[in-house]
């Protein structure tokens, strides 16, 4: 059999020679609140004969902290630790890097989990920790050495989205010199920002500080950009990831097209226009919008008379460039790269399911981003306020803010950005309609950030936008109108106005097709169906597997300032992978054991990963090796098991944890270990 | 009848990447849940059926396994539909030695269902005492 070239066992350890510490954290109060952590200490050391020493400590995981493991591993001539703390998927790797630093191997720790599944459930988690500190002592004095595979990774970033997010990472990345693939499900970049007026808090035209993006993107060599696409199938793992990528026929050259628009004008098929929310109409051939990148018309299959020369085929004859190429199909696309961004943005809440709203009803309650398409200059009105019933200026906006929002019916969350947006849309209507009237119901205004506070003052003091404060119970027409029926809940009067136009302040949520994205890239989603990171505060942009990282809207509702900023720390987090050329990798994969094995193949047909082949004997194959151990839990002898998940380690864990209480209750002695 | 003050021994194999994500976010809400002891594992299709047996064997009253859902959340593909199989499989060993099939609950627990797992740790938990103590021993 093939030696286990990448990872070493320095020794078998037995079980009881080992020299063990342990140390036990405060976490300020937030362990020792509950926990009594002088007795964990104690008892510990009492109890396992295999603990040759014990302390406590405020917040090991400071800097302090570190010291004081570093130094009693020297001095007390430590073999292995267990560290009684927080989850280990905080600070594992922290603990690891002490042991390293202080000479042993990093793979002899065990983190006892005493914070969020002991002292934060629990109202007396003493006996508790001592419990599975002691399960921690037992399994470590089985954890063998071991060393961390290194592989290498391609110098290649997938970024999943085009919309501000994506783009600024993909930038950052291609100017720093590494590879961008960036996959863009719709026929051009620019996302959600493309179809803002004018930005909060400095009024900057959205497209005018986005489109120099946009191009600057197309004309990178680094950046490989393929729009109408989706990324169907993934495999592989940190540094080395396949991508499957499917890309929609586009039935226009995009090399070719010069968007001259001939074809557009001879089209005879008209629908509505999704870019400016169904408010304004396009044609099948279409391009999104005048600075699209690609810069080039695009067909809707779904429109168009059929794709087909016989019934229609008026475009292809007039479009000199000869772009427009009716036979394209469906590609599938495979890259390889060694990490990947998701940066997906997010949509409106689907209002209409706000029933008494009156959304879907009347045609003039519209939602935020219908009225920004009617806010901006490049909109369907040309920049003047039309409502979109009969095209007569709105005398009197009415606007609904959480529409949907902190409402435990719809979204239970704040979206964050509605104030601003509503305070930004109350501030550009009384711009272009100076002598009409802007109202908006609020629960609470929320207007943290830089420069927020003070613009949301100037809409109230100097733009005159009357703010009420209270629920709008329901929307109805009378005659030409809409009356807005609701309570001031300041004074407790009930309101009755009459609007020509209400707006209503949406949330956030996140786009069609996240649970589907999160299932081929097996990440997780949080309650509210955003993308989980690693860690809120320590790691936002990491998800927790390796690997995959996340920025925008996606993660969490944000405005435009926040996006760049962590689409920005998206960036520096893959390069800060990507540029040491080699990744290490946990050594947990699976092992087998030749005497046991009697080559029945159940493994191999049982790994998901393809990792095990059976010749004569059972084989790993280590770089393929997830050390997952479903092979382990189906061998019929035993022989194969993964690495530091062993079976007798298991088996010593459920001692400890089903009888440790008894007999610590009872007994004297130290227990039986 | 079961004495009132009785605590079950239950431990709780939870994989990395769901179930004990999903135990880490109910203590990160402070959702209080009774007593058990949780194990992290890879995989709840690591868990080997002998070792829910041991667990049996060792004592224990109750045993709870937490994976990710079906059909495509598990990180491994397909290990929680071979957790699937491999406790119906025990399930139907346990009550041919005539231990009640209940003592073992498997249950898909994502990393945002903190709530979850706190209540199907409460219903396990009042479960197992309104089972009682196990007397049989595997």
């Amino acid at each position: 059999m093939k030696k286990h070239s990448n990872w070493v066992i320095l020794t078998l350890i037995g079980g009881n020679d080992l020299r063990i510490g342990v140390f036990v954290c405060h976490c300020g109060r937030n362990i020792s609140s509950t926990v009594d952590v002088s007795r964990v200490v104690r008892e510990v050391s009492e109890r396992s004969r295999k603990v040759v020493f014990s302390t406590d400590y405020k917040y090991l995981c400071s800097d302090p902290g570190q010291k004081l493991i570093e130094e009693k591993i020297k001095e007390e001539n430590l073999d292995a630790v267990v560290i009684a703390a927080c989850s280990p998927s905080m600070h594992e790797e922290t603990f690891r890097r002490v042991l390293k630093r202080a000479g042993i191997n990093e793979y002899l720790l065990e983190i006892a989990n005493i914070r969020e599944q002991c002292s934060w459930v629990h109202e007396d988690g003493t006996e508790k920790a001592i419990a599975l500190t002691l399960a921690a002592v037992e399994k470590v004095s089985r954890n063998e050495k071991l060393k961390p595979i290194k592989i290498g990774v391609k110098r290649k970033c997938l970024v999943i989205g085009g919309g501000i997010a994506g783009i600024t990472a993909s930038l950052d990345l291609a100017n720093s010199g590494f590879e961008v693939i960036l996959v863009e499900k719709s026929p051009t970049i620019g996302g959600k920002m493309a179809q803002l007026s004018e930005t909060f808090p400095t009024l900057d035209c959205s497209q005018c500080i986005l489109t120099p993006l946009m191009v600057s993107l197309s004309r990178n060599d680094r950046i490989k950009l393929y729009t109408m696409s989706e990324v169907v199938e993934i495999d592989g793992y940190v540094g080395n990831f396949r991508v499957k990528i499917k890309k929609k026929p586009r039935y226009v050259i995009e090399e070719k097209c010069t968007v001259c628009g001939e074809c557009e004008k001879v089209c005879p098929v008209i629908v509505p226009n999704e870019f400016d929310r169904g408010l304004s109409y396009r044609k099948a051939i279409y391009i999104p919008f005048p600075q699209a990148v690609p810069s080039s018309y695009v067909i809707d299959p779904n429109s168009c008379l059929g794709l087909n020369p016989v019934v229609c085929g008026k475009c292809k004859e007039v479009c000199e460039a000869d772009a427009i190429d009716y036979h394209m199909r469906e590609e599938t696309i495979e890259e390889e790269v060694g990490a990947i961004i998701v940066a997906t943005g997010y949509e409106l809440f689907p209002k209409d399911r706000i029933g008494e709203y009156g959304y879907g009803t009347y045609e003039d309650v519209i939602d935020a981003l219908e009225f920004e398409r009617i806010l901006s200059s490049t909109g369907p009105t040309g920049g003047t306020v039309k409502r979109p019933s009969d095209g007569r200026t709105p005398k009197r906006v009415v606007f609904i803010q959480c529409a949907g929002s902190r409402d435990e019916n719809y979204l239970e969350y704040c979206s964050k950005i509605c104030c601003m947006y509503t305070a930004k849309q109350a501030m550009l209507y009384k711009h272009l309609v100076p002598e009409g009237e802007a109202y908006v119901f609020y629960i609470d205004v929320r207007t943290a950030g830089k420069g927020y506070e003070e613009f949301f003052r100037r809409v109230q003091e100097e733009e005159g936008v009357i703010y009420i404060r209270g629920k709008v119970s329901r929307v109805y027409r009378e005659g030409e109108n809409l009356i807005v029926e609701g309570v001031d809940t300041l004074t407790g009067k009930k309101l009755t106005i009459e609007a020509d136009l209400v707006v209503l302040s949406t949330g956030v949520v996140p786009p069609e097709g996240t649970e589907n994205l999160v299932s081929v890239l097996k990440i997780q989603q949080d309650q509210s169906g955003f993308l989980k990171e690693a860690h809120p505060k320590l790691k936002p942009t990491e998800t927790l597997t390796k690997g995959i990282f996340i920025c925008g809207a996606i993660q969490g509702p944000k405005d435009i300032t926040e996006t760049v900023s962590q689409a920005k720390g998206a960036a520096s987090a893959v390069m800060e992978l990507l540029s040491m050329g080699e990744v290490e990798r946990d050594p947990i994969v699976a092992r087998v054991n030749e005497e046991y094995c009697v080559a029945c193949k159940t493994c191999e047909s049982l790994c998901p990963f393809g990792a095990v082949k059976v010749r004569d004997k059972a084989e790993v194959n280590e770089a393929l090796c997830e050390g997952c151990g479903i092979c382990a839990a189906s061998c019929p002898t035993g022989a194969i098991e993964v690495v530091n998940n062993k079976f007798d380690q298991f088996e010593e864990v459920l001692e400890v944890l089903i009888n440790g209480r008894e007999k610590l209750e009872t007994e004297n002695s130290g227990l039986p270990l | 009848m079961v004495e009132k003050s009785w605590r079950p021994r239950i431990v709780a194999f939870l994989c990395r990447w769901c179930g004990y994500a999903g135990a880490d976010l109910a203590g990160v809400s402070r959702m209080k849940y009774p007593e058990i002891y949780p194990i992290r594992v890879n995989c709840s299709g690591s868990v080997h059926p002998e070792l829910i047996l041991d667990a049996f064997r060792k004592g224990a009253d109750g045993v709870l396994i937490c994976g990710c859902h079906t059909p495509n959340d598990c990180h491994y593909i397909s290990g929680n539909y071979k957790a699937l199989k491999r406790v119906a499989l025990v399930k139907k060993l346990l009550s041919q030695l005539g231990i009640n099939q209940e003592r073992v609950r498997l249950e898909w627990i994502s990393a945002a269902e903190g709530r979850k797992f706190s209540r199907v740790v409460k219903e396990f938990y009042e479960k197992i005492r309104e089972l009682g103590p196990l007397e049989v021993r595997v």
